[in-house]
């Protein structure tokens, strides 16, 4: 059921690379909509691969709810006309929150296919605009309308349902979680484009007041404005364009049942199991190869479960990891060095592309106070709303 | 998004109110919610109406105190994974109680889920209570 035929598929594509990337700031960006931002994002993108624009020819944007948040759909033209690229296809990509890794991983394609040569994969998400109810509402559309949200089921509920579950299982522990939190905050600290400039403390997280027990407000991934963009092209072309091009090595993605009361287990993510074993198998790596990763830590407890699925740490293990630093800048394993979701901040459609941008940042070796030292490959997790979608991309220097 | 219409209402009457789901007679796994397809037999699936009985027990549950838009009078709430006797799982409301605990047993009962305003559409369906 597993099979991944990964190896000969991948055999008759050509190797992929990013050449260039950029994001916007990310925060509430109230003097910024949602066009001027995945603008910005670009315009740095094409300027960091120097890049004229003539040489691109398709473009992948992956967005989450722009018809509810900012009511504008058609959003793969709209790009495209302002960032003066027609008439080349552009298209949006949606898969919830891991519209953006998806896009990334539908741009990779393009490319490695051979059909594409010079492709632009951009994330945006503009949620400020918008009343907070209606943001959650509009985010609700991740899971089963009728099944979950019907019923009262909110997203920081149904992550606290499997977090309730991993501490039943597992002794997980509420400060595990916010060690978590505390982490990510730390590396947000050093990073310019992230969503929150300030460290805090366990005790922070600890008194914030319960979103839907056992998360608290800490435990929560913010409402952030924000886009993130990247620049594919064949790895023989990147090279004539590029002197630091980072190679994707691997792009795997998988689904699950789309309410977490019809799936196995609600103390793993089996889309992330699955998508994280076809990369490794792509990129003939193993888990103690990768030096950072991006993981999806849309909320604490998610990061302690990504972190066991992709088998840097035992199942179980994951919150005891994080409380013992193992998983901070320069530990075992660096994870979410860009702040993460927690930190940097969760526009839900750019995220995924930015976890890219970061782990591309992170191998050229210009992630400035948060730089990963010997860093060789890194990797990308990104997952759409709670389990459904997992998207996991391993990238290595050239 | 809370609010829905009358349409989506009645034809999800059978499931909300009453617990009717599904049973495949191929493979032997109940449904509920109802499936229309076996996602294991697929088109080998013999799929049949399955009555359940509204007895279950919590597998996981959260008090949420931030609740969604049309929850503001019931929040905060208790909202579980009910595990079912006959097998499937379901999110449901708690009610009549402010502490459960995982293996706790519950039943189903027939309750307001929202009201879509003051003179709107009234949906109803299911919460369970402890036994």
């Amino acid at each position: 059921m597993l099979s991944t035929g990964a190896s000969s598929r991948c055999d008759a594509m050509r190797r992929v690379a990013i050449v260039g990337v950029g994001m916007s700031k990310f925060g509430e960006e109230w003097t910024r909509g949602f066009r001027d931002m995945i603008i910005e994002a670009g315009v740095r993108a094409v300027e960091d691969a120097n890049l004229h624009g003539e040489e691109i020819d398709a473009m992948y944007i992956g967005t989450m709810a722009p018809g509810s948040l900012v009511g504008q759909e058609h959003v793969g033209a709209l790009v495209a006309d302002f960032l003066g690229l027609t008439p080349i296809p552009s298209i949006r990509v949606e898969a919830a929150c891991a519209s953006g890794g998806v896009a990334l991983r539908t741009g990779y394609l393009a490319v490695a296919s051979g059909m594409h040569d010079c492709v632009v994969v951009g994330g945006v998400e503009k949620m400020t605009d918008t009343p907070g109810n209606e943001v959650a509402s509009a985010l609700g559309g991740a899971g089963d309308q009728e099944w979950e949200l019907f019923f009262g089921a909110t997203f920081p509920a149904i992550y606290a349902l499997m977090a309730r579950r991993h501490m039943h299982q597992y002794g997980t522990t509420e400060e595990q979680m916010a060690a978590v939190a505390v982490k990510n905050h730390a590396n947000a600290a050093k990073n310019k484009y992230a969503h929150f400039q300030n460290e805090i403390t366990i005790e922070t997280v600890m008194k914030s007041k319960y979103i839907a027990s056992p998360l608290k407000l800490f435990d929560c991934s913010p409402i952030t404005d924000g886009a993130a963009a990247v620049i594919l092209m064949p790895l023989e072309k990147a090279k004539h364009y590029c002197e630091q091009p980072i190679e994707i090595v691997a792009s795997a993605q998988a689904s699950d049942m789309l309410a977490l009361h019809s799936r196995e287990s609600m103390v793993e993510l089996k889309a992330t199991k699955i998508a994280a074993k076809k990369a490794y198998e792509q990129a003939k790596l193993q888990p103690k190869d990768i030096d950072v990763v991006e993981v999806h830590d849309c909320f604490t407890i998610a990061e302690i479960m990504a972190i066991e699925d992709l088998g840097f740490f035992p199942k179980g293990q994951g919150g005891k990891a994080s409380e013992e630093g193992r998983t901070a800048l320069n530990a075992e394993i660096s994870v979410n060095s860009s702040g993460g979701l927690k930190g940097c901040g969760h526009p839900v459609g750019a995220t995924g592309v930015k976890q890219a941008v970061e782990i591309v940042w992170q191998l050229r070796g210009k992630a400035e106070g948060r730089q990963v030292k010997d860093c060789e490959i890194g990797m990308t997790h990104n997952v759409g709303g709670s389990g459904a979608t997992a998207v996991v991309h391993i990238m290595k220097k050239v | 998004m809370p609010s829905e219409n009358l349409a989506i209402t009645w034809r999800r009457i059978p499931e909300r109110y009453r617990l009717v789901g599904t049973f495949c007679r191929n493979c032997q796994t109940s449904y509920f919610p109802a499936r229309k397809l076996c996602p294991k037999c697929r088109r080998k699936g013999k799929i049949e109406q399955k009555q359940f009985s509204g007895r279950g027990k919590i597998y996981s549950f959260t008090e949420v105190t931030a609740g969604p838009s049309g929850f503001e009078k019931q929040t905060p709430y208790i909202l579980a994974i009910v595990e079912l006797e006959e097998g499937p799982k379901l999110t449901a409301q708690i009610v009549g109680a402010r502490k459960v605990k995982i293996g706790d047993a519950v039943e189903a009962v027939f309750r307001k889920i929202i009201e879509d305003s003051e003179e709107g559409l009234i949906h109803y369906g299911y919460k369970f209570r402890l036994v």
